[in-house]
């Protein structure tokens, strides 16, 4: 039996221990907005953060993250009103949608650690998680309008 | 306003009263009901045709038939309806229409999202549908008024009286207007009453799609849905010779493994014992004949069949005399090597197949296909297999096929309970249908004062349609094998263009864009080497060639002008033109790269210009375009399945590597004002990119490109 926060709640899972935390997140505890992309930390999908940090949560065994905080893309905001959502929102970025919790997730904890992203520190933080939709353009507007909406409301 | 239109022969529309008092709109097949299909007094066989709802509350729901795999199509059918009936868009609710006839695309004749071909196949009866709502509703006011329905008018999801000032919303009328009969004609707007059309209408999915609430097929959860993946042979054409369960059995989780058609499924709790399990399952196959295939010796087999003539898919004059009489002689051998498409989301579908009926929840651009599947396995009636399309993350052509749907309903109907089967990343890159991989000929005969005197084009590879639709393999062509290259629209006086159906065996299907995915790369770089032969700048040589083809012509110039092309490109930056017609519409893209003294290639910019005539939702043009760029320039400059002991030795994205964020250049699009009818706008932007790269690299090295993915030194 093992214990996680996800977005703040507890949860116990008892599961095999190598159990990769994306498949708890998704079938155990029913939050599906994480992905299955690649299952080998390839495409960025799976991203959620732990302990305020961005993880694949696709290689991640279950048991590594015992005691640990989870966020993902439904921790973010009830209404999609975190301001990386609303970027997002605004820059109509999603094609089929199917990456953007990763995309998201992976801005959000850019932001968090560096407010203030160079288009080179975009580039190099985003290049991790892939669009097949092609999306990457909007992206990067979305995060630059992200910290245009951040910096307002700091 | 507008056009009068009679309502078509094809798609009757009817009107009825819907559940609650509303209004229905729908369309209704005659044909169908008369013939296959007595009437039917069981309600679970109850044959869907609704289009438009109209509640009594205000709210208008329209449905869409098309699947939305990200080009929008969510957003852009229903702005047809909408905009027609002049619905109030912050009312309007979107509903995925069921498999049933009154959705086929009647451009396809089954419902399937496909050809890019959704607005140009809806566009008329969508549009219809909803000026026949408008009509009955404007009456249903008129005769609750006693006014004549010529002094009414419709405004935001009310019908209004102006002489009298009076106003009904379109909920208060949609009772009476439900006994109206239906119109014969209905009047259509024109371009300049569209109040919704031609608007970059936010999507209706975003929301959705930035919380994480979108209902992907993956994202299926039922109760005591089991989870199941299947163990394939690697070699195309294997089968299987046996099995022992018993280890994968063993593992927790696991609740039963056997044998289907296509493998062995194991079936568990969830995803991870599942893929634990199967890790763990021992497996003999008969790899059959197949078992020695390899890359090297497709390209052998491909050089061989080139020698034979080939089946004619276009002649105009005599280019083999031609070329024998030119002044000068250029030929080229090129090829591109077989696709995955890689969709975000690997394959899956969720089937709950029970004694009296059956539901499947899949990620589908094929919803006829997918019923029929379930039919062929289930037994039942056509109208007992319901299919759910949920969300598709991505589909690009793969989603039209009907291996997963088989697999998940032959799963479900040996275990007795709803099951989703799943793919790995793994299973999807290699039991795909790939692009075709095909080799060509080409050859230009030059007259003694640089004039293309004749042109031709022998191109070998695989057929998708002789897989899919054998009939439309007609005399030894397949009309998606040579598209992009029998439509070549430069004015040559000898033009030649064949083809020999060689198939090796590795599956092919729909790729984004399809024949002219290859094809335009070939024509367009060969066109350059042609340019380059004879001192022209590729641009002019174009225009030169275009005269007759005006909308070719205005993508080409345009694109080229916003490009800055004719002023010279930043230093140590090279320029590559392409342009290409395909679904309907024109796209010319001009591409702006840069080679590093260690031989690494760069594209930095793309400038687009596309024609899709008239535009529904110009944010989703610019948007299919960067995408359609993205996912062109991906198989420009990496992608390549390569086969080995019959076997594909990609397996995900560590070794099919796909465009990402660090290489994604500026784009750029512009749209061309056109009144022309709708054009696609999914696929055509994928054609010119990867001439276009190719272009620009030969323009950096003098050497020409001929094959894919872009090598370098
Ligand atoms: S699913 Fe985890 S990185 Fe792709
Ligand atoms: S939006 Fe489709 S993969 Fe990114």
């Amino acid at each position: 039996m093992m214990r996680i926060y996800v977005n703040g709640t507890p949860h116990s899972v008892e599961v095999d221990p190598s159990t990769p935390l994306l498949w708890v997140l998704r079938e155990t505890i029913g939050l599906t907005g994480t992905k299955y992309g690649c299952g080998i930390a390839a495409c960025g999908a799976c991203t959620v953060h732990v302990d305020g940090q961005p993880l694949r949560s696709c290689i991640t065994p279950i048991s590594s993250v015992s005691g640990k905080h989870i966020t993902t893309i439904e921790g973010l905001s009830a209404d999609g009103s975190h301001p990386v959502q609303r970027a997002w929102i605004a820059e109509e970025v999603p094609q089929c949608g199917f990456c953007q919790s990763g995309q998201i997730m992976t801005a959000v904890a850019l932001l968090e650690k560096n407010p203030r992203p160079s288009d080179a520190d975009i580039d190099d933080a985003m290049s991790g998680i892939i669009c097949r939709c092609g999306t990457y353009q909007r992206i990067r507007r979305a995060i630059r309008r992200a910290v245009r909406n951040m910096a307002k409301e700091a | 306003m507008g056009e009068m239109v009679a309502i078509g022969r094809r798609n009757f529309l009817k009107i009825t009263a819907a559940a609650g008092g509303g209004l229905l709109v729908g369309f209704y097949l005659p044909e169908r009901a008369s013939a296959s299909e007595p009437a039917s007094s069981d309600p679970a066989a109850f044959v869907p045709n609704a289009w438009i709802r109209v509640g009594t509350d205000d709210v208008v729901t329209l449905m869409v038939a098309s699947s939305e795999m990200g080009q929008g199509v969510m957003t852009a059918i229903p702005m047809l309806a909408a905009d027609e009936m002049d619905a109030d868009w912050s009312r309007v609710r979107i509903e995925t229409a069921p498999a049933a006839r009154a959705y086929f695309n009647p451009l396809i004749g089954q419902q399937l999202t496909g050809g890019s071909t959704a607005v140009r196949a809806f566009w008329m009866p969508v549009r219809q549908a909803g000026a026949a709502a408008r009509a009955v509703l404007l009456d249903a006011a008129a005769e609750t008024w006693q006014v004549p329905a010529a002094e009414c008018r419709t405004e935001n999801g009310a019908v209004i009286h102006p002489p009298s000032g009076r106003r009904l919303g379109y909920g208060a009328l949609a009772r009476r207007a439900a006994t109206l009969p239906v119109p014969k004609t209905v009047f259509l707007k024109e371009p300049s009453e569209f109040r919704l059309i031609g608007t970059p209408v936010p999507r209706v999915d975003t929301h959705a799609k930035v919380t994480g609430k979108a209902v992907f097929g993956q994202d299926v959860q039922l109760r005591g849905m089991l989870t199941a993946l299947v163990l394939r042979c690697p070699v195309f054409g294997g089968k299987l010779a046996g099995f022992e369960a018993a280890a994968a059995l063993a593992v927790p989780g696991v609740r039963r493994v056997f044998a289907i058609d296509s493998g062995v499924a194991v079936v568990a709790d969830g995803f991870w014992p599942a893929k634990v399990g199967r890790d763990a399952l021992r497996v003999r196959w008969e790899e059959g004949a197949l078992a020695g295939l390899s890359s090297a010796l497709i390209e052998q087999r491909f050089q061989a069949a080139a020698r034979r003539p080939g089946a004619v898919a276009r002649s105009v004059g005599n280019a083999g005399a031609a070329e024998a009489r030119s002044a000068r002689k250029l030929d080229a051998i090129y090829q591109v090597p077989y696709l995955a498409h890689a969709c975000m989301e690997p394959m899956n579908c969720t089937a709950d197949v029970r004694p009296d009926g059956c539901d499947i929840w899949v990620p589908t651009q094929a919803q006829t296909g997918a019923q029929q599947t379930a039919v062929r396995i289930t037994g039942l009636a056509e109208e007992r297999v319901r299919i759910h399309t949920t969300f598709l993350g991505g589909g690009f052509g793969r989603r039209s096929e009907q291996d997963f749907v088989a697999e998940a309903v032959q799963i479900s109907k040996a275990v007795g309970a709803p099951v989703k089967l799943q793919w790995t990343r793994e299973d999807d890159m290699r039991h795909d249908f790939y692009r075709p991989a095909t080799y060509n000929r080409l050859s230009a005969g030059i007259g003694a004062h640089g004039a293309l005197q004749s042109w031709r084009h022998h191109i070998v590879g695989p057929s998708i349609f002789a897989r899919v639709f054998p009939k439309s393999v007609k005399n030894g062509i397949d009309p998606t094998s040579v598209e992009g290259a029998a439509n070549l629209p430069y004015a040559v006086p000898n033009i030649h263009v064949s083809y020999v159906l060689d198939d090796p065996g590795v599956p092919v299907g729909f790729w984004r864009s399809v024949g002219s995915s290859q094809n335009t790369f070939v024509t367009e770089c060969f066109l350059d080497e042609i340019a380059h032969a004879t001192g022209k700048d590729p641009y002019q040589l174009r225009r030169s060639l275009l005269k007759k083809h005006p909308r070719h012509l205005a993508v080409l110039e345009l694109a080229a002008s916003k490009a800055g092309w004719g002023s010279p490109p930043p230093p140590g930056r090279h320029r590559g033109i392409a342009v290409a017609g395909s679904f309907g519409s024109y796209v010319a893209e001009v591409a702006e790269v840069s080679i590093s003294e260690r031989g690494r290639l760069r594209v930095h910019r793309v400038v687009c210009a596309v024609d899709c005539g008239m535009v529904v939702n110009p944010d989703t043009v610019v948007a299919q375009m960067e995408s359609a760029i993205v996912f062109g320039l991906s198989a420009a400059l990496a992608d390549e399945i390569t086969i080995k002991d019959g076997r594909v030795q990609q397996s995900n994205f560590d070794n099919y590597p796909v465009l990402r964020m660090d290489n994604m250049p500026e784009i750029e699009v512009h749209i061309v004002h056109s009144a022309e009818s709708p054009g696609g706008i999914g696929e055509p932007g994928t054609p010119p990119i990867a001439p276009a790269v190719a272009n620009a690299v030969f323009a950096a090295t003098g050497r020409p490109v001929r094959r894919l993915p872009i090598r370098v030194g």
